[in-house]
């Protein structure tokens, strides 16, 4: 009942961006998933979201295969995620982002709205608080009312996790959550993520601060140009040859 | 009193098309919240007013049944078109639509039931100011409200970001056919209002730049508040009048005057005259010009 990934590929035209992918995330632990730039990572977050469809293999999630459902089907089935290049709804608010967010979790039905019941109030203000109890979640309590585009880039990573945990996920995919972030801000964002898996969430995350990830993640998967190169402990990933030779080049090297 | 009376003699036909006119530029902005660009919404009120009229004349329909059937044809055909249109984006999607108001109006000039290119004739003139008006204020209240229900908060979240929202759980395809639909069914009644008042429908009333008209009076007006439109449409549709008023004919001018404003719009108030009256979206505009500068 993990997470699978079963021998997924995925072609741009002629670019093999993904071949042969296979691992699995066990449940309520924290995946970390690495590699040099163009090895595949974000290809393969879109295709677990459903953002993209693969070519080949396919994803099981909780025993259900995730193979060519949309976006929005994935999102239903406890899947959430936040964006490499951080998609926020730029002129709402912060608050409305994460307001945003709850589209699965709220009912918001709109007859009682046009007949002004009481029931839609409640619901609006229950809904509300949740959002505000996610914003202070991630440390942006005091940004409520401001507009998302105001806010620092570090912030704005952290209001996509706000939006993204307001789909209440039963797994988290986070595409560099904290890239550009100063060392107090990511430490923040690492108490976070442990403190979403310690309530049962399962984490996949693509992260190039390597301190960040070898620190918070117990199993690490290693991409290089679309391929796999190996699955494992932090300990094990760091020490791995093909691993080494992959960020640093080998000695041999003809660059 | 009287000289309410009085405005109202000289008046009335302007406010009845404001009325027509904003209600028709709301119907456009259910399609634009959720980040489409349609064309199309001239010709359903072209078909929303000749299947009244044909009611009307033709079958001596009520005009309550006869506006409401118009809607309805209009929300149908709305429906059927916008299941294949709305996988186009943008500009593609304007040229769709486009396309089809240009079926439309084709097909209006050679069917016999519609009265070819003379147009239906016969209509009674029927429809009241009050009627106009109760519409276009339950469809402003219905628009102000459905903003704050589940299919509007989806729509807000496709025109921000597509991708994003379709992440957070929004059935994008279906969201759209929904707004797609409502719009096409508000500017059907709009359009069934307008034969009811004109004494005749023609294939030309619901052309190419009534269709493009709707889109300045949103953009002038704003679009993101559901009183931008009503805005839009009521200073535009008033503009002759007021030409008129200050010594300047109708024709030519009337037109480049649109267009000085339309740009004034764009460069200084990018959310439209709506921005003026808001007090949220102040902020939004003025982190927005930071930004750029």
């Amino acid at each position: 009942m993990n997470l699978s990934v079963d021998n997924i590929s995925r072609s741009f035209g002629g670019v093999q961006a993904l071949m042969d992918v296979s691992f699995e995330v066990e449940l309520g632990t924290i995946h970390g998933l690495i590699g040099p730039n163009g090895a595949g990572k974000t290809t393969l977050i879109n295709i677990l979201s459903g953002v993209l469809p693969p070519t080949h293999g396919q994803v099981l999630y909780q025993g259900l295969s995730l193979h060519h459902l949309p976006a929005h089907q994935v999102a239903a089935l406890g899947v959430a995620r936040t964006f490499q290049n951080i998609r926020l709804f730029p002129t709402m608010t912060c608050l409305e982002n994460v307001q945003a967010g709850q589209h699965l979790t709220a009912e918001r039905p709109l007859m009682p709205r046009l007949l002004r019941l009481p029931s839609a109030g409640r619901e609006d203000r229950e809904l509300e608080e949740r959002a505000r109890d996610n914003l202070v979640r991630v440390g942006l309590g005091d940004r409520a009312s401001h507009p998302a585009r105001s806010l620092s880039y570090g912030e704005r990573r952290r209001l996509e996790i706000a939006r993204a945990l307001a789909l209440n996920p039963s797994l988290l995919l986070l595409d560099e959550p904290v890239a550009g972030m100063r060392r107090g801000e990511a430490a923040e964002v690492a108490d976070l993520i442990r403190s979403l898996v310690q309530g049962g969430m399962t984490i996949l995350l693509i992260e190039h601060n390597m301190a960040f990830v070898m620190e918070i993640c117990s199993c690490i998967t290693v991409l290089n140009f679309g391929r796999v190169i190996t699955t494992g402990s932090p300990d094990a990933v760091r020490r791995h040859r093909d691993v080494i030779e992959a960020y640093l080049g080998s000695e041999r090297g003809d660059a | 009193m009287e000289q309410l009376a009085q405005f109202y003699a000289v008046y009335g036909s302007v406010i009845n098309f404001i009325g027509i006119n904003a209600l028709l530029a709301l119907s456009l902005n259910f399609t634009l919240a959720a980040g489409m660009l349609s064309l199309g919404n001239a010709a359903f009120a072209g078909i929303g007013g000749y299947t009244a009229g044909i009611l009307t004349v033709h079958l001596k329909a009520p005009l309550i049944v006869s506006l409401c059937g118009g809607s309805l044809m209009a929300g149908v055909v709305g429906l059927l078109l916008g299941m294949p249109v709305l996988r186009l984006k943008g500009v593609f999607l304007a040229m769709a639509t486009l396309a089809f108001g240009e079926v439309v109006r084709i097909a209006a000039v050679n069917l016999d039931i519609t009265g070819g290119a003379e147009g239906l004739t016969g209509i009674p003139n029927i429809t009241r100011t009050w009627m106009i008006f109760l519409a276009l204020a339950l469809a402003a209240y219905f628009m102000a409200t459905l903003r704050r229900s589940r299919i509007g908060w989806g729509l807000i979240s496709i025109r921000e970001d597509e991708t994003a929202a379709a992440c957070l759980g929004v059935d994008i395809t279906y969201y759209k056919v929904v707004a797609f639909t409502i719009g096409a069914m508000v500017a059907g009644f709009a359009g069934a209002m307008y034969a009811h008042l004109n004494y005749l429908i023609t294939p030309r009333d619901f052309g190419f730049f009534i269709a493009v008209d709707l889109l300045v009076y949103n953009i002038v007006g704003g679009t993101r508040i559901w009183y931008g439109p009503i805005l839009g449409a009521a200073l535009l549709t008033a503009l002759p009048e007021i030409l008129r008023g200050v010594g300047v004919a109708a024709g030519p001018v009337r037109l480049a005057v649109n267009g000085v404003i339309l740009l004034l719009v764009i460069l200084f108030l990018p959310n439209g005259l709506a921005s003026l009256f808001t007090r949220l979206r102040p902020v939004a505009v003025k982190t927005g010009r930071a930004e750029r500068t």
